[in-house]
């Protein structure tokens, strides 16, 4: 990429999130010369959302650690951040960004990175205080403040983020119940072994929850909630109520802007929207993954930060190939440690490595003979191994997995070769004083 | 002010300065070095922050924890028997002010 004066328009990225940072630092790392803008609604330097429903609603992780990128960073690698003001208009003719504040910012790339939204419930009384969602930091603080005087916390959604807010509230004094709609929590993404070890330790921990639970309402006295209403009739006494049954893609300015959208905004295998000088990552983009066979969209830390890679090598013309990162993500909860490889299917043959009652323990997940998903709870090693087998392609026999003395790790190490991963000896370099 | 010198494969050198109970790895990553990756967040459960500290601070360090130890088995470049450590395990302050670690070529 030659050099460009900095009045030319360059990369406009919208969302500040994991995405959007990663973009505009892999393109300055690429060697892009062109101006790179970064514009984010929420107020403050770029954050990361993962500690928000774990260490950070305890108190554990501090909001300095909760930073992206060090404020100075921005100005040092001239990247430009127009934070706490939201893109209006995107004019895909003229190739200009309208913002909030009358600004317009013009662009030769623009990539969407507007994440997504937590979905409401939409039943009477969701407007109730005391009910919310958590997406954003001022989410977490407002919960964070809520945790310490609340008596009895209903979760409605057993996903990960509900079961992580499960994990901090229970035990440091508000009874915590958690309601989910379907007879197991996170049917789609889990094995049903991983899913149901994962429900009864959280039960152990003392966290009521309900499965095959649907709410139909909430109740409320002088406008603050006092309890969630059940299908099955029962109510539910809370005086905080969290709505985690997930989020909806931002794909609102896309859509505005005549960018196919259905469910998330379309890409294909570059992560190219319909419109050719518009990209769209992370959260909100839907594409097409190889793992998956099929279009989908996946909210995840390694997603966000993989494709605004491969969207930045595509702008510098460094890459031609389709999008084919292997998809993996983790929950903390607790003493709960999960790590997925891989994106299951419906219909998995499931082999499990290690004892479910020992709470270390490992799950693979086979679709017609061949590995597609690791599912590991506190067995980082494991989880490494799989990711290395599925991101090669390599699938031990399900047989050799019945052996006792079956070792992911070691199968890994031997099958596939370290030359794969270590292209070059470390340099010998003198000491640092 | 604790200090992190990063050296690249390449040659090049990074310095970084930061806060008393910032990990390596978060130094790190808050200032884009590249080559550490921290996908985990700092839970020692993951293996990107793999660094190689130098010979002339490895005495001042922590000993490896049960969790580093099973993650430094898993690295990408390969581990060395002495210098190999997590990013995320090496908390500067008072007791490490200063250090010094090699970057591998690759992490994932």
């Amino acid at each position: 990429m030659s050099p460009k004066p900095s009045s030319e328009p360059g990369v406009v990225v919208i969302g500040a999130g994991q995405a959007g940072v990663h973009v505009a630092d892999a393109l300055r790392e690429g060697g892009y010369h062109g101006a790179v803008t970064i514009v984010g609604d929420e107020p403050g330097v770029p954050y990361e959302r993962p500690p928000l429903s774990k260490g950070f609603l305890v108190g554990t992780t501090a909001p300095e650690s909760l930073r992206l990128r060090d404020p100075e960073h921005f100005m040092k690698r001239r990247i430009k951040l127009r934070i706490g003001v939201a893109a209006r208009r995107v004019d895909t003719v003229g190739r200009t960004v309208a913002l909030a504040d009358g600004m317009r910012l013009g662009y030769d790339h623009l990539v969407l990175a507007t994440g997504a939204a937590p979905r409401g419930l939409p039943i009477p009384g969701s407007d109730l205080t005391g009910v919310c969602c958590l997406r954003t930091v001022a989410d977490a603080r407002w919960l964070r403040e809520r945790m310490r005087s609340a008596r009895s916390v209903v979760i409605v959604g057993g996903g990960f983020i509900g079961m992580e807010i499960a994990a901090t509230t229970r035990g440091r004094g508000p009874h915590t119940t958690v309601l989910e709609a379907a007879d197991r929590p996170l049917e789609r993404a889990l094995s049903p072994t991983m899913a149901r070890h994962l429900v009864e330790a959280h039960r152990r921990s003392g966290v009521d929850v309900r499965l095959g639970e649907r709410v139909t309402g909430l109740v409320g006295e002088r406008g603050h909630v006092t309890g969630v209403v059940g299908a099955s009739g029962h109510t539910y006494p809370a005086d905080l109520v969290v709505v985690a049954i997930g989020v909806s893609p931002r794909a609102e300015l896309a859509e505005a802007a005549g960018v196919r959208v259905a469910d998330g905004i379309l890409v294909d295998g570059s992560l190219r929207t319909t419109v050719p000088e518009i990209f769209a990552v992370g959260d909100c983009a839907r594409h097409p993954n190889v793992h998956a066979g099929a279009m989908v969209r996946i909210e995840s830390v390694q997603n966000a930060t993989d494709q605004a890679r491969h969207v930045a090598d595509t702008i510098l013309g460094t890459v031609d190939e389709p999008y084919a990162r292997l998809p993996w993500f983790w929950s903390h909860q607790g003493e709960l440690r999960l790590q997925i490889a891989g994106l299951r299917g419906p219909d998995e043959y499931d082999v499990v490595l290690g004892a479910p009652e020992s709470g270390r323990f490992s799950v693979c997940g086979y679709r017609d003979g061949r590995l597609v998903a690791v599912e590991t709870l506190n067995r980082p090693a494991d989880h490494q191994a799989a990711r290395r087998l599925l991101q090669a392609g390599v699938s031990p026999d399900p047989a050799l997995l019945s052996d006792h003395a079956f070792d992911l790790k070691d199968f890994a190490k031997r099958e596939v070769p370290s030359a794969d991963r270590v292209p070059r000896p470390l340099p010998t370099r003198e000491e640092h004083s | 002010m604790p200090e992190i010198v990063f050296h690249q494969p390449g040659g090049r050198v990074a310095t970084v300065e930061t806060e008393a109970g910032v990990s390596v790895m978060r130094a790190a990553v808050q200032n884009a070095v590249e080559g550490i990756v921290g996908e985990c967040g700092g839970q020692a459960m993951c293996a990107t922050c793999h660094v190689l500290v130098h010979e002339s601070v490895l005495d001042g360090l922590p000993p490896i924890g049960d969790d580093e130890e099973e993650m430094l088995d898993c690295t990408a470049a390969p581990r060395d028997p002495r210098r190999s450590r997590l990013g995320c395990q090496l908390i500067m302050g008072t007791d490490l002010p200063k250090v010094a670690v090699d970057v591998p070529e690759t992490q994932l």
